[in-house]
């Protein structure tokens, strides 16, 4: 793989790191939130 | 069934009706002195459910709503990001051509551009956020704004990033202390500034009025990034797209840019809105653990 390709691949993959690695932290914090309403809100609870 | 807990809307009319003439006595029909200005007329009953007057973005202050507006709009803006940026991808670093003179190096271009107007755009977004929480005192404007900013430095830093990966073999440099580098990386100083200032106190409300404070004053760097290139004497070239005449760019290259700044645009509304819907529900566990703490001293207290 030429130098060129080695830089665009190097900026595609941070971008991938960066964008996929935010979208999977948020993923997480929304599912832990959820738990946490479903365990405490008595709402949810009959809900789920 | 504990009611939601749903802030009334800062600027809703108080629902009491203005009160008595004081000389009238409670049991006798008020007569007005003829001077005394007319009472206001009694606020009409709102129908529940019914936005108060002017509801505007107020309306999104209702975190019950909020939650289900986003319920219904995330997977659909996510499945739109993903579609249009990979089909992006796809035609920048397979369909479109090189550059004559850059060579491969060009589609670094599709992934620089698009981080370079998302720094600069969410920057705006964060002052417009900024500007609504303090004079409005919209709650949902504070944890946006907060939820914004580390979305903000990770593309900023992916602006610097990547312009560095493609000077290298262009420019023969990794980095100059050019106007324009420098000017966003003041940017992303700010973004880094902000996300830390709103999680430095341990009242919310005073780091968010804090954090509002610097992001409106952070704002005068963007027309200094925009036209430092047309002011200094720069090594980063001048606009190509947002040029007054037109693009000076061949339509083979600016479509797939365009196609992935979409792509990249509607990846990074999708992660706001997520980190945000999920601090809304945080915030409500917080309500919630602290309202069972409270029960539970109370048992405590009455044994």
């Amino acid at each position: 793989m030429t130098q060129h390709w080695w830089h665009v691949a190097i900026s595609w993959g941070l971008a991938a790191l960066g964008f996929g690695g935010m979208a999977i932290l948020a993923a997480w914090r929304h599912a832990a939130a959820k738990r946490d309403l479903a365990r405490l809100d008595p709402r949810e609870r009959r809900r789920a | 069934m504990p009611p939601v807990s749903t802030p009334a809307p800062p600027s809703a009319p108080p629902s009491a009706p203005p009160s008595a003439p004081p000389s009238a006595p409670p049991s006798a029909p008020p007569s007005a002195p003829p001077s005394a200005p007319r009472p206001l007329p009694a606020s009409p009953a709102r129908r529940p459910g019914v936005p108060p007057a002017g509801g505007g973005l107020h309306r999104f202050a209702n975190p019950g709503r909020f939650l289900r507006l986003t319920d219904r709009v995330l997977p659909w803006l996510w499945g739109a990001a993903l579609l249009v940026l990979g089909a992006g991808a796809a035609w920048a670093l397979l369909f479109s051509p090189p550059d004559w003179q850059q060579g491969e190096t060009v589609r670094i271009m599709y992934v620089h551009v698009p981080m370079a107007w998302l720094a600069m755009g969410g920057y705006l977004g964060l002052a417009i956020a900024s500007l609504m929480s303090l004079i409005w005192r919209h709650p949902l404007a504070d944890l946006a704004a907060r939820e914004l900013s580390p979305v903000g430095a990770m593309v900023t830093a992916l602006c610097l990033a990547t312009g560095s990966l493609w000077g290298r073999p262009m420019w023969g440099t990794w980095w100059a202390w050019d106007a324009r580098m420098t000017s966003v990386l003041v940017l992303f100083f700010l973004w880094m500034g902000h996300a830390a200032l709103v999680r430095a106190f341990d009242e919310e409300e005073r780091g968010a009025r804090a954090g509002a404070i610097l992001a409106l004053i952070g704002a005068v760097n963007l027309p200094v990034i925009k036209w430092s290139v047309d002011w200094f004497n720069t090594l980063h070239q001048s606009a190509s797209v947002t040029r007054a005449a037109a693009p000076g760019m061949h339509v083979d290259i600016l479509y797939p840019l365009m196609v992935c700044a979409l792509g990249f645009g509607l990846a990074f509304a999708a992660l706001v809105l997520a980190r945000t819907r999920a601090a809304v529900m945080e915030r409500r566990v917080r309500q919630l653990q602290l309202a069972q703490a409270r029960r539970h001293d109370g048992g405590a207290a009455e044994k």
